[in-house]
């Protein structure tokens, strides 16, 4: 399976120069803050302070931390529903996405999304979005905006590679070729939609290949390498800020969980997972920074210590936070708020 | 007042709101060049350029999401359904994303979009390009819900709904397009949404309608009217929110009503009127709600069965009688 098959101990040579010893610094210390994070989360969950459903990034991290590094402040992210990571980098802090994710109101959407919905439109963070492939539209709606007002700013657009066979996607990157927007289509391709695999479901499995049907230019990208996914995203993004022209980017990744918390993942062998550890993005970066001399093993285990850190302190936050007002359920419906009074033994039939 | 047609008075608040508001921009199937597939857009080309009244390729679900996504970055969009039958292939993104959008991120998004077009039946279009789609939309809390019936009405109502920061289902009729009312002249003419009309005051029974049904209830209450039974018309103008404050007024006076609309009965319109009124006004009413709509059967083609299916002035009279307890 493309780039990940060799064993490589350290990101690319040539897109570690481009990138920089600042940059990469910037790059492990965000991945490792991600990584931490999302392993706290899995401890949270599994001891019941969060329900329903939790995706987690982990050994994703370099595909939105290499992309993200690509970005001004006034561009526009969106995602599906793995999307703790693209939060953590977009204007969310590990307190307010632990909250979100405990249904706290301190969340970053104050309770009301979850772990599926993490926003923070200031910051060009668009979500966090639950129906498989029906975010791709309102992406290329942000890049017709951006277009309509010539505001200069680009979308990155990131799904899995499940969202490509719903026909949302189709008809977004026709109208994005179509009319010249701004957009970066970013597939986070880690070879398993839910238990099903690439190879089960699409009939071509070179997904980059298929923008040439867009008339958009695609391209493979080892997604375990963060200096590779900015180098191709960079570039992208170049392109459509001065030409107007969207891009195609496969990231060919690997999730290291199952699916979601509920997945014991019996659809893979251990073997597979065990390879794809060998080029663990965070360990890649850090033997990378270390080689180089842009960073010691004293600093990056320092990090280290903060990320999880950083990751307790927000499970406390959240613990410690309330969940929000009965009296507010009908707040966020309509612009106006809608106004409720639940009291103590309401039966059914009262509450319209 | 000026007499115009349903058509030209859409056409006047599309042209109005757009030279008003820079943000506001039209985009669907045939809206520009054909200058609209029943030249609701007509001349708007013209006048505003490809940019803001735009050609779409025929992809109902991405142009819906693609005009939700420039809502919540700040545009103000018109999205025209060329038939609402098609607004089908878009319903996941109107409802779990404009609807929706709101609440689930804590009201950091608003998303001001108007999904507009022909809604319900028209003549011999048999049963994929019939469908009714009112209840569906009014079922889903984030949505607002708006049905005029007259040139003037439409008018009015797009204007507040273009203006409205809320995501709005804006249903017209085909057959309805032609129909020539007069409309006001006031300079910014805008109606407010959440508040029903009496068309025709009475007071032997109401009956309650919007769009289409509206003439089917307005010509019922003619006939009635020489056989001394005094109906009130009562337009709903918006489905969702319901104007109930108005429609009780009307109850009250009354006590018997009919409603009256064009689509399938199982969780219509009717039967959420129906039970608002007995749950709320159970006192005042002196016969059952009852309620007037298609046959329960997809629209056949034949010219003699879709009439049969149809409701018709004819119907509400018989259903006017029934709760009046007159034969």
């Amino acid at each position: 399976m493309g780039e990940t098959e060799t064993k490589q101990l350290f990101c690319d040579a040539a897109a570690t120069e481009a990138f920089g010893r600042d940059r990469l610094r910037e790059a492990f210390k965000q991945m490792i803050g991600i990584r931490r994070f999302e392993e706290r989360a899995a401890r949270e969950y599994a001891s019941g302070k969060i329900s329903g459903f939790c995706h987690l990034y982990i050994g994703q991290e370099a595909v939105a931390t290499g992309s993200l590094a690509a970005l001004e402040a006034k561009d526009h992210v969106i995602t599906a529903y793995r999307d703790h990571a693209h939060a953590l980098l977009r204007g969310c802090t590990p307190r307010d996405t632990m909250a979100e994710l405990f249904g706290k109101v301190t969340g970053n959407a104050r309770g009301r999304g979850g772990s599926m919905h993490m926003f923070a439109r200031e910051h060009g963070m668009h979500g966090g979005h639950g129906i498989v492939g029906a975010h791709i539209p309102l992406a290329t709606g942000f890049g017709w905006a951006s277009r309509y007002e010539k505001r200069g700013d680009v979308t990155l657009c990131f799904f899995g590679e499940g969202a490509l066979n719903q026909g949302a996607f189709y008809e977004s990157l026709n109208l994005a070729s179509l009319w010249h927007l701004p957009v970066v289509y970013i597939v986070e391709n880690n070879r398993y939609a839910m238990g099903t695999s690439l190879e089960r479901a699409s009939a071509v499995v070179d997904l980059y290949k298929k923008a040439e049907g867009f008339g958009m230019p695609g391209v493979a990208v080892d997604g375990m390498d963060v200096t590779k996914m900015w180098q191709a995203t960079q570039e992208a993004v170049d392109r459509a800020r001065t030409e107007m022209r969207p891009t195609f980017i496969e990231a060919r990744c690997y999730r290291y969980r199952g699916h979601s918390m509920s997945d014991p993942a019996k659809y893979r062998t251990k073997e597979e997972v065990a390879d794809y550890k060998q080029v663990d993005p965070v360990l890649l970066a850090e033997r990378t920074l270390h080689d180089r001399g842009w960073a010691t093993e004293e600093e990056t285990e320092a990090w280290d210590d903060e990320a999880r850190d950083a990751a307790a302190d927000a499970a406390d936050f959240a613990d410690g936070s309330p969940q929000p007002r009965l009296e507010d359920v009908g707040e966020y419906v309509y612009r106006t708020p809608l106004q409720w009074h639940p009291t103590e033994g309401t039966t059914p039939h009262h509450r319209d | 007042m000026t007499t115009m047609s349903f058509r030209e008075a859409l056409n006047a608040a599309l042209d109005e709101e757009m030279a008003r508001d820079a943000k506001v921009f039209l985009m669907g199937e045939e809206v520009g060049q054909y200058q609209g597939a029943y030249k609701v857009s007509q001349g708007l080309l013209d006048k505003y350029g490809e940019d803001r009244v735009v050609d779409t390729p025929i992809t109902e679900l991405s142009f819906a999401g693609v005009g939700i996504g420039a809502a919540m970055v700040g545009l103000r969009p018109v999205i025209e359904m060329m038939t609402f039958n098609f607004s089908i292939l878009a319903l996941d993104q109107i409802i779990n994303n404009a609807a929706k959008m709101r609440l689930m991120s804590a009201g950091q998004y608003t998303v001001p979009i108007v999904f507009r077009g022909p809604n319900g039946p028209a003549h011999m279009l048999s049963a994929q390009h019939s469908q009714a789609t009112e209840n569906w939309y009014c079922n889903v809390p984030g949505l607002k819900v708006v049905a005029p019936s007259t040139p003037n009405d439409g008018k009015g109502l797009l204007k507040a709904a273009i203006r409205d920061d809320d995501p709005v289902i804006f249903l017209e009729a085909e057959l309805m397009y032609n129909m020539k009312g007069e409309v006001s002249d006031a300079e910014d003419y805008v109606l407010p949404l959440g508040k029903c009309h009496v068309k025709r005051e009475g007071t032997d029974v109401t009956l309650v309608s919007f769009s289409k049904g509206i003439h089917h209830a307005l010509g019922a209450a003619e006939e009635l009217a020489k056989d001394g039974v005094s109906a009130e018309v009562v337009d709903l103008r918006t489905l969702r929110p319901l104007d109930m404050e108005g429609l009780a007024r009307s109850v009250k006076k009354t006590n018997r009503v009919v409603t009256v609309e064009e689509g399938w009965p199982y969780g219509g319109i009717g039967a959420e009127l129906a039970y608002r009124i007995q749950h709320e006004l159970f006192d005042y009413l002196d016969a059952p709600v009852t309620r007037v709509t298609s046959l329960d059967v997809p629209m056949p083609y034949a010219e003699n069965l879709e009439e049969l299916v149809l409701p018709t002035p004819r119907d509400v009279i018989l259903a006017a009688n029934t709760v009046l307890y007159r034969s």
